[in-house]
């Protein structure tokens, strides 16, 4: 085969072909995330153009809205005991199968992972069942148990992914310099685990946050967030505010990123060893 | 060497509380789902014995049979669409873009916002009075807005590619990333075109992503009642708003967990379908 002698060239285009494609699914997943803020400042109930101008009462509407706050302090609940919870059972887990021969290790973590091939209204509706046969009522304390079932198998990947890339040579190392098991845990396994602990409790308590169709079936009286935004979509007068609320939770969860990676750079140009 | 000298009952008592949890959470209530869909339900209370009456309905009956094939259709094609669309968008972050990390957040940003909020925005966006209408009356390329945007199966599909994107870069962008970069010199040097390199290395060893990707889409996508609610009209209504209504309006709990139960095994079979060709993928690649 001969070379082209424009291949150079070829592959130039290439490339600006590729970043024209980029730009272009960046533009097609930005488009409807920025209509959330614009309607969120425009003056008029309906959510159409033209646009009439411009207001926050919207925002002053979602100030005084105490059923959003309650259903927002509920979300953050949920998805917290969520988070830590899952990421508990995720991380003894996961130190089972990796550290551990254990027979049968393929079965139990298939278990564990079968909810990611169980459509999330079947999990919802089976627990729904459970809690009738039961007699428990629905509650958030059932949502955080539909959730965990979501949250377990996505933080079980990412500890096995961590606990897989590490050294255990250093945890020998600690016990023959003399620490004890505790304080190996404390000084080397936890901080080396961190990274992974922290991206499966943020991964977790997104999921949970951002959870409708679990919820759905089982928060009962006691309304989530997604819940609380499932009401409102049917009452068009209430949409503007919707949309703020929206553009509020885009604002924050971008301004934790930032910060997150602000932390984590620090904590990199710091000195990996203590004294 | 890793579990020299340890003692296996302790990684049995780690994995434990998981298991107990996941026992509780899903092995049993699932079974009892089972159960439910064999109730004899009459009225609003269960009547004596049992019944074979709701496999009999949701296999037998057309509409029924048309809604799961069109919700296998809708996902399917929700899958091929974002997976297809990502691709290149993965490719270029792993092989050509120069500050990785600044594109890979560009491109998750989007997904922190409510779920509910993003299938929503379509709406807006396709809608009667919607941007797209509004901006092709604007330019006067249309006089009247299009109606065929919005409530059909093609609103349900450009939704849920939108919706899901994120769970379709991330994992082909991780096994493009993984790559040797070696191999591919490797195969230039042995005169293979661009054509030829990406299609005999690239794409399966990035298959793994692929259908990674494929799974994480599929599943949860038949299980959506919300994007057909409120985008897909009465052509774009899926098995999911069959089921629901089941447990809500209709009341109907026996019919409701056998509509559930098919959907999950119909749904795990294409998923297990999916995992055996990824290992399939993964033993050819190496």
């Amino acid at each position: 085969m001969k070379s082209p002698p424009s291949s150079s060239k070829a592959i130039g285009h290439k490339k600006s072909a590729l970043l024209f494609y980029a730009f272009a699914y960046l533009a097609f997943l930005y488009l409807p995330v920025l209509v959330l803020p614009i309607f969120s400042f425009n003056d008029s109930q309906f959510i159409a153009f033209p646009l009439s101008g411009f207001t926050v009462r919207w925002y002053q509407g979602l100030a005084a809205d105490t059923a959003m706050q309650h259903a927002l302090g509920n979300s953050l609940k949920v998805g917290l005991v969520t988070a830590l919870l899952s990421t508990l059972l995720g991380l003894t887990a996961a130190k089972a199968v990796t550290h551990y021969r254990l027979k049968g290790a393929g079965a139990a973590l298939g278990f564990i992972s079968l909810p990611l091939f169980i459509p999330d209204i079947v999990l919802g509706i089976s627990l729904l069942l459970l809690l009738g046969t039961v007699g428990l009522p629905l509650s958030l304390a059932a949502v955080v148990l539909g959730h965990m079932l979501v949250c377990v198998p996505f933080a079980l990947t990412v500890l096995i992914a961590r606990f897989e890339g590490f050294d255990r040579n250093l945890e020998e190392a600690s016990a023959d310099l003399g620490e004890n098991g505790w304080m190996t845990f404390w000084r080397v396994t936890f901080p080396l685990m961190l990274p992974g602990i922290i991206a499966s409790l943020l991964l977790t308590f997104i999921t949970s946050f951002d959870e409708f169709l679990v919820a759905y079936f089982l928060s009962g009286t006691e309304a989530t967030l997604p819940i609380y935004i499932w009401g409102q979509l049917r009452f068009p007068e209430r949409l503007p505010m919707v949309l703020a609320l929206g553009a509020i939770i885009l604002t924050v969860s971008v301004g934790l990123v930032v910060l997150a990676e602000h932390v984590r750079n620090r904590g990199v140009q710091k000195p990996m060893v203590g004294a | 060497m890793a579990d020299r000298g340890r003692n296996s009952s302790e990684g049995y008592t780690l994995l434990a509380p998981t298991l107990v949890v996941m026992g509780l959470a899903l092995a049993a209530p699932l079974a009892l789902m089972a159960i439910t869909s064999l109730k004899n339900q009459s009225g609003i209370t269960f009547a004596q014995g049992w019944t074979l009456a709701q496999y009999v309905d949701v296999l037998g009956r057309a509409s029924y049979r048309s809604l799961f094939l069109r919700s296998v259709l809708i996902s399917s094609a929700v899958t091929a669409v974002t997976v297809a669309l990502a691709y290149p968008m993965a490719y270029f972050v792993a092989f050509h873009a120069r500050r990785k990390f600044v594109w890979l957040v560009a491109l998750t940003i989007p997904f922190w916002t409510s779920y509910l909020l993003r299938v929503f925005a379509w709406k807006i966006i396709l809608g009667f009075n919607g941007v797209i209408n509004s901006g092709l009356m604007r330019l006067h390329l249309i006089d009247q807005p299009l109606e065929f945007l919005l409530y059909n199966p093609f609103a349900v599909v450009v939704t849920l590619a939108h919706a899901w994107a994120a769970f379709a870069i991330l994992p082909i962008y991780v096994s493009l990333e993984k790559i040797d970069r070696s191999l591919l010199e490797a195969a230039s040097d042995l005169g293979d075109s661009a054509m030829r390199r990406f299609l005999r290395i690239t794409l399966p060893l990035s298959m793994p992503g692929v259908i990674g990707a494929a799974i994480l889409i599929f599943v949860p996508t038949t299980g959506d009642f919300v994007t057909p609610q409120l985008v897909g009209g009465t052509k774009g209504t899926m098995i999911a708003n069959l089921i629901e209504v089941q447990f809500n309006a209709a009341g109907n709990w026996p019919l409701g967990a056998a509509l559930s139960l098919v959907s999950m095994a119909m749904v795990g079979v294409i998923a297990g379908l999916f995992v055996a060709a990824a290992r399939a993928a993964t033993r050819s690649a190496r």
